[in-house]
């Protein structure tokens, strides 16, 4: 880490475990979002952070914003989800908005005053994403919406939806995205979803009734909303993977912790060998992971961006969050599995990410192919 | 099983129907509300199940290991949170009472608790005394005319439902000086401790039992004082076996729901099932789950022939549990985003498990039990 990197991580951790870690059991169990958590988080500058300044944002790489997701993901996969969420669909109006829309959108998300969802799943699309069902039909001056969209993380809470939707053929050509804002006529938040995890970052269905958007909320041009989707879901590989590594971390050292302070048999746990093989392979795993996520950042900072390592982040880091995490509960034992220490919840926490912007499984998929394409 | 007996294959039949019927419909409400089933937990008794290895002359059904099993698979299936609190009163504290209280006693608790009148539970691990069971520190003092106990019991399946407690206590410093009391609800200093709030089994209370210079008459002591030590060892072998059971169900209906749900979702223009990598996964999941119930039925019939216990015991509870959270944990993989959410009972019945690797001794205890006797020779040099 550098200079600026430790410092921003130094902030972070004042700030999760003053503000985020006292009310988060209470939080998780209500599935209570903190509104004032986000705006605070985003005076302090992280809620932009890989974006211009000229829009508001921080103007770092992901690297730096890998680290800052790692740590509050230390505290809350909730919370780096959000902001995670919300940096993409910055990272998506910047790169094909037209200049008014950047100035209309962009401030108010990088400052952290508003959230940014992105909208692509629906209840019979996720994997196969090019086979969204949602259209949007040119009219007079604009596009009318109808359909629906799952599994939106922010849903409800954002702003500024960036909507997946078909305005032509079938399959990934005929895909648009636009730009949809809360409260547009004839667009409503549907059925909340109760998780498993990630209880404070609201999931929520989106409908689209008839609901009219101008041709100034099309981004660039008809036809690019799967290239813009899949391009974005390639930079939230990094970012999933980054808060896969917080989590991580934050359960081997309680992990750790806790077995230097438990006695049983008139010793610490941490001098059984069974228990320190196990933290052995913890911790090995997810420096492994680290160093993955890592090269994905930096490769895409540089401009060399790589799938196949993207994916392989991605999977391996999500992969080794969910081992640690249930090695975690193991290791505190009765405790572990009782709410009231962190690691019942990083574990429940930790399967979203095995889910979500591509399974792991699709990681294989790409990853196989790009094994196929180096052979040829 | 091949091996099942006539009565033993009824006794699946009508656990099947009554898990399906009676446990399955509510299963996820009590898990989102973290309430217990209480009315469902009483009709086990009309069902002639709470005192499953109880003699017939208590109201029990006077059968083993195997069906006790059966009864945690079925059960299983449907709600494991429900069930583990069926464990706790059947094998816990009926078995317990069956197998070491004294005909009088016998004759006092045993008819209640079977009929599903009263419930019960069990107490032995404490806040600093977990693995380290024989190490627990609540005492009981013999005062003359009764027993005066302090301490308190952690973890306790049923505590705040129970009416009737089957509790360890320390009677004397050398280590293996445990005795047992049995505890009913509203006796002199005898209270109970605060809900814990867990991530899974969530529809089986947890609670503490805290016992302030408690007065217990004499005769609610089990046997002598100071002989718990292999009455204690003996009922943990059950107990092992039997929450494999609940562990074996889980994997069960995790195999039935990826099935159903492989069948029904499609992606890419095919459903599910057409992915080898679906494939894959379910036909390990099932392979392996075939693999645990061959094992775990095979140790359970030989419990009932007479076999030592201990190792077979920790071997499958070392083994079931461990493989069913993995086994539930690719359910929710397949299952995608549905599967995270509470729609579908997959993500419960991982986080129920996860239980079974903890309770009734840790994985990490088991390997102990097993190396320990394994190596019990080569230890001494």
């Amino acid at each position: 880490m550098n200079e600026l990197q430790q410092e921003l991580s130094k902030q972070l951790e004042r700030f999760r475990n003053d503000k985020i870690e006292p009310f988060l059991e209470e939080d998780d169990r209500n599935e209570t979002f903190k509104f004032e958590i986000f705006n605070s988080l985003g005076e302090l500058g992280f809620c932009g952070m890989t974006l211009p300044e000229e829009f508001g944002g921080a103007g770092l790489n992901y690297q730096d914003l890998s680290i800052a997701l790692s740590e509050i993901a230390k505290s809350s996969v909730s919370y780096a989800a959000t902001i995670s969420v919300s940096t993409m669909v910055q990272a998506i109006l910047n790169e094909y908005g037209t200049k008014d829309q950047k100035k209309k959108y962009l401030p108010e998300l990088t400052s952290g005053k508003e959230i940014g969802a992105f909208c692509l799943s629906e209840s019979s699309s996720g994997t196969d994403a090019a086979s969204l069902k949602t259209t949007a039909k040119k009219t007079e001056g604009g596009y009318v919406l109808n359909g629906s969209k799952m599994w939106i993380t922010s849903g409800g809470i954002a702003k500024t939806y960036i909507v997946m939707a078909r305005t032509g053929e079938v399959g990934h050509k005929g895909i648009s995205a636009f730009i949809v804002t809360d409260g547009a006529k004839g667009f409503s938040y549907g059925k909340k979803e109760s998780k498993m995890g990630w209880r404070v970052s609201p999931t929520r269905e989106l409908v689209f009734d008839n609901c009219f958007v101008s041709e100034d909320n099309l981004l660039k041009e008809e036809g690019l909303g799967f290239k813009i989707a899949m391009s974005a879901l390639d930079k939230g590989r990094i970012t999933i993977g980054s808060i896969a590594c917080g989590l991580s971390q934050r359960a081997l050292d309680e992990a750790v912790k806790y077995s230097l302070e438990r006695k049983q048999f008139d010793q610490a746990i941490f001098e059984f060998q069974g228990l320190q093989f196990m933290m052995a392979d913890m911790a090995t795993e997810l420096e492994a992971s680290k160093l993955l996520v890592n090269q994905a950042a930096l490769n895409y900072d540089n401009g060399t961006f790589d799938q196949k390592i993207a994916s392989m982040a991605k999977m391996k880091a999500t992969d080794t969050a969910m081992r640690v995490s249930t090695d975690a509960v193991q290791i505190l034992g009765g405790v572990g599995f009782t709410t009231e220490y962190p690691v019942e919840r990083l574990m429940r926490d930790a399967k979203a990410l095995q889910i979500l912007e591509g399974t792991n499984q699709i990681q294989k998929v790409i990853i196989a192919r790009a094994l196929r394409k180096e052979f040829d | 099983m091949w091996f099942l007996s006539d009565e033993e294959r009824q006794l699946q039949e009508l656990c099947k129907n009554f898990a399906k019927n009676e446990i399955a419909p509510d299963a996820e409400k009590h898990d989102t509300d973290e309430t217990f089933n209480i009315n469902t937990f009483r009709k086990m008794g009309e069902l002639g199940v709470l005192g499953i290895t109880s003699d017939p002359e208590y109201g029990g059904a006077g059968m083993g290991t195997l069906a006790a099993t059966i009864v945690m698979e079925e059960f299983g299936r449907a709600c494991p949170a429900l069930t583990l609190s069926y464990l706790a009163h059947s094998i816990l504290c009926v078995n317990n009472i069956e197998n070491n209280a004294s005909e009088k006693q016998k004759q006092k608790y045993l008819p209640k608790l079977i009929s599903g009148e009263h419930i019960g539970c069990m107490g032995m691990s404490e806040p600093g005394y977990g693995s380290d069971a024989v190490g627990i520190q609540t005492q009981a003092v013999d005062k003359g005319n009764h027993f005066q106990i302090n301490g308190t019991k952690m973890w306790i399946t049923n505590a705040q439902y129970a009416d009737v407690a089957y509790v360890y206590t320390r009677t004397g410093s050398e280590r293996k000086n445990l005795s047992t009391f049995i505890i009913e609800k509203g006796m002199e200093g005898f209270s109970v401790g605060k809900p814990i709030h867990k991530m899974g089994m969530r529809g089986s209370p947890t609670g503490e039992l805290v016992f302030e210079n408690a007065k217990i008459p004499k005769e609610n002591l089990i046997g002598n004082v100071g002989d718990s030590i292999y009455h204690m060892m003996k009922n943990l072998e059950l107990e092992r076996i039997a929450i494999s059971g609940i562990s074996l169900g889980i994997a069960q209906a995790c195999v039935d729901a990826c099935i159903k749900y492989a069948g029904e979702r499609k992606q890419f223009g095919k459903n599910l099932a057409h992915y080898q990598m679906i494939q894959k996964m379910i036909a390990e999941m099932a392979t392996e789950t075939e693999m645990l119930k061959r094992f775990l039925y095979t140790v359970a019939k030989e419990y009932d022939d007479g076999k030592e216990g201990a190792v077979p015991a920790a071997m499958v509870k070392l083994q079931v549990p461990k493989m069913v959270t993995k086994i539930a944990l690719d359910a929710i993989q397949i299952h995608g985003g549905y599967g995270y959410s509470r729609e579908f009972p997959v993500e419960r019945l991982m986080r129920d498990n996860k239980l079974n690797e903890i309770g009734a001794g840790t994985n990490e205890v088991m390997i102990m039990i097993i190396a320990k006797n394994l190596l019990n020779e080569a230890l001494k040099n």
